[in-house]
């Protein structure tokens, strides 16, 4: 009896434990993705919308090209991705396992995902504002930022709060391929071993985490919008 | 201050301008009038360079536009103001940015931006709603907010682009008072691009026609309006009903003469009876000029004609 009761204590206790260092590594995961993935999405969303042929300095070519990459990317299933990706992770962070390592496909697969979001936000600017703007003397340079940005920037805020739960349930599945977090716990613990608490508590955690990623989301998006 | 010679401008194959010469001159409210499509906007586009054109030339403020290169052109544009039909404000910065954004974009300083812009804010009657966001103001508010905009960076010109189109009659009213108040007192030269003919009778001193793209009429308002030819009718809309028998003659009254009581008088001394067989008036520009038209057996036509020709100042024509 007694002996039983400190199995349980130091199940539960080790299992905390466990929970806790994957979310840690899940909130890593996602995060530092998200960053880069932004920037990146943000350079390509800012090219799109200049070379396109409505844009500001329209270049049917470099359009071309970056749409059919983007919309390549987006075509593959991510689990895929990330196993063909595994070269290039490797020469990135030396190796395609762990945390770290899953950064490189979960930024490089949502990326061209951010950039159409971010494109899609730029389009809806009224094309009027952007007239006026020209009327007295604004440059193309300045359009993007003083004009399309500020404009757009709620819209953005929508955008990455999106692209962050997508990439939070991304990295569970990564989890499943070498990668660490929620997914790998999900994994190892709960359906290798049988083990339905793990499963539970994972993705109850998961719940928990894009409820509280999307209030702030929402949250900020009513604070900008104006 | 604008001179436009021999412009055209194709869409594709279409051409929407078709050989379109008129001269601005510095200070006027000229008007470019047309229904929808006639390419009105277009024209108006083409002096500030946001559109450009095949044929011609577009002389600004002594520039040729389509040899200016991207810097030329901003800079000339920053000599001219506009303003467009749904107002085109940043919806996500308040009045005070707005209006400040174009001197921003110059690079003026801090406090220059402040004294300007409290003053373009005391000029359009705005002063109270400094901080707040375009979405909380009502069309006229937001029109005035672009107008201080357009204003910012002092401009020789202001080009309006169916400023009022989208506004109710009154409001419509303040604005076109607020331009003829910034045209008299700032002295800036503008030009209104429109559908309505109210708006053109109101504060235009010289208009264009625009149909198709082509122009089929030119000149001062009163003209246009008081003795318009077979384009110019249709294009109002207008046609008159006259009768078949006897001499129709029509009389313009201009405005000095509208206040008197010519007819009447012209009756009574000739001691003759004639029909009044179609009329108008038309306040334009704030004064009132007219015509009518009457309608006399053939015999007495004579007697009429040599009255008002050395009694009266009234310009006449046998229909």
């Amino acid at each position: 009896m007694e002996q039983s009761i400190l199995n349980f204590y130091e199940k539960s206790m080790s299992m905390k434990q466990v929970l806790i260092d994957a979310v840690i590594e899940t909130l890593t995961m996602s995060l530092v993705s998200t960053l880069l993935a932004t920037l990146i999405g943000f350079i390509l969303a800012i090219v799109l919308i200049v070379t396109d042929k409505n844009g500001i300095s329209p270049h049917r070519y470099t359009y071309k090209i970056l749409d059919v990459a983007i919309n390549m990317l987006r075509s593959f299933p991510f689990i895929i991705l990330i196993i063909v990706l595994f070269p290039v992770t490797k020469f990135l962070v030396g190796k395609h396992t762990g945390t770290f390592a899953m950064i490189v496909p979960l930024t490089i697969g949502t990326a061209p995902f951010i950039a159409r979001m971010i494109e899609g936000a730029f389009k809806e600017v009224d094309r009027s504002v952007i007239e006026a703007a020209k009327s007295f003397g604004t440059n193309k340079l300045q359009i993007i930022f003083r004009v399309l940005l500020p404009e757009a920037f709620p819209s953005i805020i929508s955008a990455i709060t999106l692209s962050l739960i997508i990439i939070i349930g991304f990295s569970a599945m990564a989890g499943t391929v070498g990668g660490g977090g929620l997914g790998a716990v999900a994994m190892n613990y709960g359906y290798y071993r049988f083990d339905g608490t793990y499963i539970f508590w994972t993705v109850f955690i998961l719940i928990v985490l894009v409820q509280i990623f999307q209030s702030l989301g929402d949250f900020l998006y009513k604070i900008v919008k104006h | 201050m604008i001179d436009i010679k021999h412009l055209s401008k194709y869409f594709n194959d279409q051409k929407v301008l078709d050989d379109i010469t008129l001269h601005v001159n510095a200070g006027e409210i000229f008007a470019i009038v047309g229904h929808s499509g006639a390419g009105k906007s277009t024209l108006l586009r083409c002096i500030n360079g946001l559109e450009g054109f095949s044929e011609g030339s577009v002389n600004v403020l002594g520039q040729e536009v389509k040899h200016l290169n991207e810097s030329g052109l901003g800079a000339l544009r920053s000599q001219i103001g506009m303003i467009f039909q749904n107002f085109s404000l940043l919806n996500q910065k308040n009045v005070y940015d707005n209006i400040a954004l174009p001197m921003k974009v110059w690079g003026y300083s801090k406090e220059k931006i402040q004294r300007r812009v409290n003053e373009l804010l005391k000029l359009v009657g705005l002063e109270a709603k400094k901080f707040v966001y375009p979405k909380e103001l009502s069309g006229g508010q937001k029109q005035r907010v672009a107008i201080a905009r357009a204003l910012t960076l002092n401009p020789k010109i202001l080009l309006s682009d169916e400023a009022t189109s989208a506004l109710d009659p009154n409001t419509t009213k303040s604005i076109l008072e607020l331009l003829q108040e910034i045209n008299t007192q700032l002295g800036v030269t503008i030009i209104i691009v429109t559908h309505e003919m109210d708006v053109v009778k109101k504060v235009a001193s010289r208009a264009l026609l625009l149909e198709d793209g082509k122009v089929i009429g030119l000149g001062r308002i009163e003209e246009l309006f008081l003795r318009p030819d077979e384009k110019m009718m249709r294009f109002l809309g207008e046609d008159e009903e006259l009768p078949q028998e006897g001499v129709n003659i029509r009389l313009f009254f201009p405005s000095n003469v509208s206040y008197q009581p010519i007819v009447t008088q012209m009756a009574r001394a000739l001691n003759l009876n004639f029909n009044i067989v179609w009329g108008k008036l038309e306040k334009l520009n704030d004064h009132v000029v007219g015509s009518l038209v009457i309608n006399i057996d053939e015999h007495n036509a004579r007697l009429i004609t040599a009255y008002l020709q050395d009694k009266t100042e009234v310009i006449w024509e046998i229909l």
